[in-house]
């Protein structure tokens, strides 16, 4: 005879009001392993799904993802002539914050090399990819820019030709996809006030200097773009992205790239490491922390509600111990409430956690991996917690079933 | 009766003493109690509150160990003092069935689970051990009850309840301390000559302690109890109608 599934029948609200309350509590202890994973996976992502073989990026930086970083526009035609590379693209990748319909909107806007990147690598759950150099947009679907969205970004209205899912940068901003010049004009946009005042400011200093006396051509150069002005223009590509021929020396074309003065390189998985060692190491030592806190007090409540079952039960365990039960008889059925709890309150935190996670404004990922290990850490805590009531449960004294 | 002590000892107990507390709070339960019931003797136990009957009880019943004195169960010595001569749990499981004033039944279990879990414990298959609780239910008169639980039987379906559940191993002991305290005039009685019964067919020495005089005759011999001791003994049949409360 099963005495716990016994009991449990006899209370079975209880114990069902109980599962639930373990279940909740497993389920944030699950959640907050699966934020985790989801900013390492929301973080890694795009390295992940660009396509690149090697980033090349400002000398003596750690790439884009972890610093500014800012690389001449010519290391993009450079790259192209080192032997075992197939192709280079431009990468621009910055966070803009404006207002859509009277809310405000945060864009992770990352710049597509157009022509020869039109964003084909990105997966897309509506629209189509870019089909002009300039004025449309694809964008992540948390952003909730909708398809034929007209979004007004610096001087310019951008149009949502493309919906993507699951695109977004290492702090959770939803990406959105435009041409590089696209981007570049958007990060750099000022008012024509502004404009108008920097061009007076250049010729002026043009004309304080004496160069322009003897060329005086170069004075009308003060009145181009900021990027088009030669030798002034600060560079403006956050990084290069090359990608190899299939049967190039990884290394030795590191090499080469290595041996330019003005650019550091690193590999997509040395991108990635870096990602991960960086920024996402404190909110992972963050999160890890408080999800085995959260673990620790899972497993002490779950204690005292075994604890305080097996107190519910004094008399019957007394009982069964006058009628000349075994120690190991009353061990099983306090053990296998435990461990029923335990299994029971996990489904419970998977089924719930299932549905409530999607609403997260972050991504949830719940991995069978952590879900594995988070079931053999709750099969070690069942256990352990039973241990009150276990020792309460063998104090008991069969003349107790007299009183 | 002499039939009955051919058959040999149920229950010896040697200058059973049972002390609570030391010094000035020394409280003296039970002192030099030497008794000896045959297989298939019915013995009452009667005397006033606090005269130490549920000790003696307790302490024949292996659950409270006496402070001096010996227990012997069947001709085996099974508490000397406060050592215990065998795993008193186990024997008590074998030997020794037990029926208390409150029915005492596990809340959990249904009547039928309540006596079949004696003899599950007891190493009996779950089958037979269900057949048999069902008939000691319908001997007992509450197998229409079986799937109940405690809480939905009247006190009079519990008790007889627990007495089935103290028949269920066959034990070669059965203590009873007040058990028809919550039955009519009636079910006390026909609870009384079950004992009975059960002692005679299965050669099992049965101890009750009662209050209820009304069913002494039921009885082959009456232990009376004051302070601690024994103060009298009767031996045979005993209709005492003087002390009923009636």
């Amino acid at each position: 005879m099963n005495l716990a599934w016994k009991d449990i029948r006899y209370n079975w609200g209880r114990f069902a009001l109980t599962c639930v309350g373990v279940g909740m509590l497993l389920m944030i202890v699950i959640g907050m392993g699966g934020i985790y994973r989801g900013i390492e996976a929301d973080a890694t992502l795009l390295i992940d799904t660009v396509e690149a073989d090697m980033w090349v990026v400002q000398h003596q930086t750690r790439g884009p993802f972890a610093e500014v970083s800012q690389v001449p526009s010519n290391v993009l035609y450079r790259t192209r002539a080192v032997p075992g590379v197939a192709g280079s693209r431009e990468f621009v990748f910055h966070t803009i914050q404006r207002s859509y319909q009277d809310r405000p909107i945060r864009i992770a806007l990352m710049g597509l090399s157009w022509p020869e990147d039109y964003g084909a690598w990105i997966q897309l759950t509506a629209g189509r990819h870019l089909q002009q150099a300039h004025l449309e947009m694809i964008a992540d679907e948390s952003l909730q820019l909708p398809l034929g969205a007209k979004i007004r970004l610096g001087k310019d209205t951008y149009h949502v030709v493309g919906v993507t899912r699951n695109q977004l940068s290492s702090n959770g901003d939803g990406i959105a996809f435009v041409t590089t010049r696209d981007a570049l004009a958007i990060r750099f946009d000022v008012s024509g006030e502004a404009v108008r005042l920097e061009r007076e400011a250049r010729t002026a200093r043009g004309g304080d200097a004496e160069l322009t006396d003897l060329q005086p051509n170069l004075l009308e150069n003060a009145s181009l773009p900021t990027s088009q002005i030669p030798t002034i223009a600060p560079p403006q590509l956050s990084a290069v992205m090359v990608t190899l021929q299939p049967q190039a020396d990884v290394e030795e074309v590191k090499k080469i790239i290595q041996g330019w003065s003005d650019v550091s390189v690193y590999s997509s998985q040395d991108q990635r490491d870096l990602l991960l060692k960086g920024s996402v190491e404190k909110i992972r030592k963050q999160i890890g922390l408080f999800r085995a806190l959260l673990t620790l007090i899972a497993g002490i409540i779950m204690a005292l509600i075994l604890y305080t079952l097996t107190l519910d039960k004094i008399h019957s365990i007394a009982l069964l111990k006058l009628i000349g039960a075994p120690n190991g008889v009353i061990l099983r059925m306090i053990l296998q409430q435990a461990v029923l709890l335990g299994v029971i309150g996990f489904m419970i935190a998977v089924a719930l956690g299932r549905r409530i996670y999607p609403m997260f404004p972050r991504r949830v990922v719940i991995t069978q991996h952590d879900l594995l290990q988070l079931a053999v850490i709750l099969a070690v805590i069942s256990v352990l917690s039973s241990f009150l009531g276990i020792w309460k449960a063998m104090r008991v004294q069969p003349n107790e079933a007299l009183s | 009766m002499s039939e009955i002590r051919e058959r040999g000892l149920a229950i010896q107990t040697v200058s059973l003493t049972k002390i609570y507390g030391s010094g000035n709070t020394e409280v003296v339960a039970m002192r030099d109690v030497s008794m000896e019931i045959q297989q298939g003797e019915v013995v009452a136990l009667l005397g006033p509150s606090g005269s130490g009957k549920s000790t003696f009880l307790t302490a024949v019943g292996l659950i409270n160990r006496p402070t001096s004195g010996q227990v012997h169960i069947g001709g085996e010595l099974v508490l000397d003092g406060q050592t215990a001569k065998t795993d008193l749990r186990a024997f008590r499981r074998r030997h020794i069935g037990f029926v208390f004033q409150k029915s005492n039944l596990i809340p959990f279990l249904s009547a039928v689970e309540n006596v079949q879990i004696a003899m599950e414990l007891n190493g009996q298959p779950k089958g037979a051990a269900r057949r048999r609780a069902m008939e000691l239910l319908d001997y007992l008169g509450v197998a229409d009850r079986a799937k109940n639980r405690p809480s939905m039987l009247s006190g009079g379906q519990q008790q007889r309840v627990a007495v089935a559940r103290a028949l269920a191993n066959q034990p070669s002991v059965i203590l009873a301390d007040e058990p028809t305290a919550a039955l009519d005039g009636f079910r006390g009685r026909q609870v009384m000559e079950l004992f009975a019964k059960v002692a005679h067919q299965q050669s099992a020495g049965v101890v009750v302690v009662t209050h209820d005089h009304r069913s002494l005759d039921v009885f082959d011999r009456t232990y009376e109890m004051e302070d601690g001791r024994i103060r009298s003994s009767t031996a045979g049949a005993v209709q005492d109608n003087s002390l009923s409360p009636r």
